[in-house]
């Protein structure tokens, strides 16, 4: 549902890609000569000047964007494959060899790989879930609070546009034994950080915090959909509060709160930065791309790193697809109608 | 009955202004925690004190007179503007033909950018890395600038495509019947108009690459061209006896500064941009 109607979404409003769409034109204009002759384009093949013209000037619009993001993506991923079936450590730079698929069973055969994908998964699902429920309550302090909506919304972009290093660092000092005025605060007497269970809660509760204000930004987006009139009609027919969020905003919000989802989730996966300043992965705290980033940039082994490059990225494929198949995640463009 | 509901709206606000309070000091402790650290004194930086003992700008002296973080800063400053700068180019481009014109392939350009957006970017870490080396763009400005566009022309086109659909496009119309090329529309018209989201954009994108470490930690190897984040997570301190804390919050404070005053700022239109472009386009 989602791939399908993206194109007729992103058209412009006066100009029907196929023949279901309302015929004349809109109020919003378009360009007209395109939207006259949407209709009968498939019945002839034949193009009109503008509209070739037109197909033109869009080609040459979108062609430096998108030769930089294959350039950049589409054949270093090809590569990552090809370089993930050799034996390649650039420490030894003469042993390189065609290995097939050894990498892959080496890696998946580790008992690192799957320490890493057990934290990773671990922090994903925790770290989403809270967010989702912090973001909401952020997200309708923003949209309904009725004293210092500036305010609010001012200082909860401040996670959001501070470099993840930097906070990373706050936390980690400020959980450093004697240092840090949370660690005096919880945890006298101990070192949180080297310790695997509190070190996994407060490189999640790291994420929390940055990423947070990013949840609640986009579940406002899909808050501001909720017809006020529906509210107060609930409310006179007796609805509670949480009976009028539950069954109210919630049901009209929901593909809001699935996109967010989405992004965070997939987002959360590839987290890095944190854990980097936190722990450096240790105490077993390494997530996927830490793990990956050690045996590229450390132990220079490029085979093994693009192995686990490879099976990174067919992971988040992975959880795409399933977001899109169970829940029929809308991807982001295609709810465009809704709103207006 | 005027009186109750005054009470009624003043316990409102009340109960407003505390969660409010709420979520200031949730968004605001650890970055005054950090801010506090850099302004203490070597003697009081592990007294666990929220608030300094002893006040000093020593950290700040002493990380403003190293190259390193000087570089850092330089690299950090240029690289970010110039991937801003051509991301945003590109990604206005793209956004116009995808918000305003017909054209095949646009599903297909839509759906990239949607994958791009998703991608993990470890994934692209050992391919880069070889391919840089092997055309002498490892550690250098162009070998960090170019993933940068990359990643954020998702960002760049979503948004901007948003932010286009929202334009008083008769006037586009007007100016053809005027004469006028499509190319011309674009330019002569089209372009100040959408200023403000191109703007919006341009904040998102910098904020983007301001924040990135995996790529400035992998691509880079010297103070030619690492960033501030790198620069910071590798600071020791001038001696191994000295602790780096104090240099470490005082280069955290200096980057993030600009960034808090441009949220201060620019604070609606970066929800507008980020509402917009995630959900809507």
């Amino acid at each position: 549902m989602s791939g399908e109607r993206l194109s007729e979404d992103q058209a412009a409003p006066g100009s029907p890609a196929d023949g279901t769409a309302e015929p004349g034109p809109s109020p919003a204009g378009g360009s007209g000569r395109g939207g006259r002759t949407g209709g009968t384009r498939s019945g002839r093949r034949t193009l009109t000047e503008g509209q070739r013209s037109e197909r033109r000037l869009a080609l040459l619009l979108c062609a430096p964007a998108a030769l930089v993001m294959i350039a950049v993506t589409g054949w270093p991923i090809i590569y990552s494959v090809w370089l993930s079936l050799q034996r390649y450590d650039l420490r030894f730079p003469a042993d390189q060899e065609f290995v097939g698929l050894a990498n892959y069973v080496e890696v998946l055969t580790s008992s690192y790989w799957w320490t890493s994908f057990g934290v990773t998964l671990l922090i994903t699902v925790v770290s989403v879930a809270i967010e989702l429920v912090l973001g909401m309550a952020l997200a309708l302090i923003m949209h309904r609070t009725i004293v210092g909506r500036g305010l609010v919304r001012t200082s909860a972009l401040v996670p959001y546009g501070i470099v993840t290093v930097v906070a990373a660092f706050s936390w980690r000092y400020a959980w450093t034994p004697d240092t840090g005025y949370l660690a005096n605060l919880f945890a006298p007497g101990s070192a949180p950080l080297t310790d695997q269970a509190s070190a996994l809660a407060i490189i999640t509760l790291a994420e929390v915090w940055k990423t947070t204000p990013f949840m609640a930004l986009l579940l406002m987006a899909g808050l501001a959909l909720v017809p006020d009139d529906l509210l107060k009609a609930a409310s006179m027919d007796g609805a509670g509060p949480w009976q009028r969020f539950i069954k109210v905003m919630v049901p009209v919000m929901k593909p809001a709160i699935l996109v967010a989802l989405l992004f965070r989730t997939l987002d959360a996966f590839r987290i890095f930065d944190n854990i980097y300043v936190l722990t450096s992965g240790a105490q077993d705290t390494s997530s996927v791309s830490i793990l990956a980033n050690t045996n590229l940039i450390q132990a220079l082994n490029l085979g093994i790193g693009s192995t686990m490059s490879v099976l990174i990225f067919l992971s988040v494929a992975l959880i795409a697809f399933v977001f899109v198949k169970l829940f029929g995640t809308a991807a982001p463009g295609s709810d465009t109608e809704g709103r207006r | 009955m005027a009186a109750f509901g005054g009470t009624d709206t003043r316990a409102r606000k009340l109960r407003w202004s505390l969660l409010n309070t709420l979520v200031v000091v949730y968004a605001l402790v650890p970055v005054l925690w950090i801010m506090s650290l850099s302004f203490k004194t070597p003697a009081t930086l592990n007294d666990g004190n929220f608030i300094p003992r002893e006040w000093t700008l020593e950290n700040y002296r002493s990380i403003l007179s190293t190259t390193e973080f000087l570089r850092a800063l330089l690299n950090s400053i240029g690289i970010a503007l110039i991937a801003t700068a051509i991301a945003v180019v590109l990604g206005t481009m793209a956004a116009y033909a995808i918000a305003r014109l017909q054209f095949p392939g646009k599903r297909l350009l839509v759906g990239v950018s949607l994958l791009i957006a998703m991608f993990p970017q470890i994934s692209l870490v050992s391919p880069l890395f070889e391919i840089e080396r092997t055309l002498g763009l490892f550690d250098t400005w162009p070998g960090l600038i170019l993933p940068y566009i990359t990643f954020s022309l998702p960002l760049a086109i979503y948004t901007l495509s948003a932010f286009f659909r929202e334009i008083p496009w008769e006037l586009e119309k007007a100016a053809k019947m005027d004469g006028a090329t499509p190319g011309q529309a674009f330019l002569k018209v089209i372009a100040p108009l959408a200023a403000p989201g191109v703007f919006t954009t341009a904040i998102l994108v910098f904020i983007f690459c301001w924040n990135d470490f995996l790529f400035a930690l992998t691509l880079t190897s010297t103070e030619r061209s690492r960033t501030v984040p790198v620069a910071l997570s590798f600071f020791t301190g001038d001696s191994q006896f000295q602790d780096p804390t104090g240099s470490i919050s005082a280069a955290a404070v200096v980057i993030t500064v600009p960034i808090i005053v441009a949220v201060l700022f620019f604070q609606r239109r970066i929800v507008a941009g980020l509402t917009s472009g995630a959900v809507k386009g």
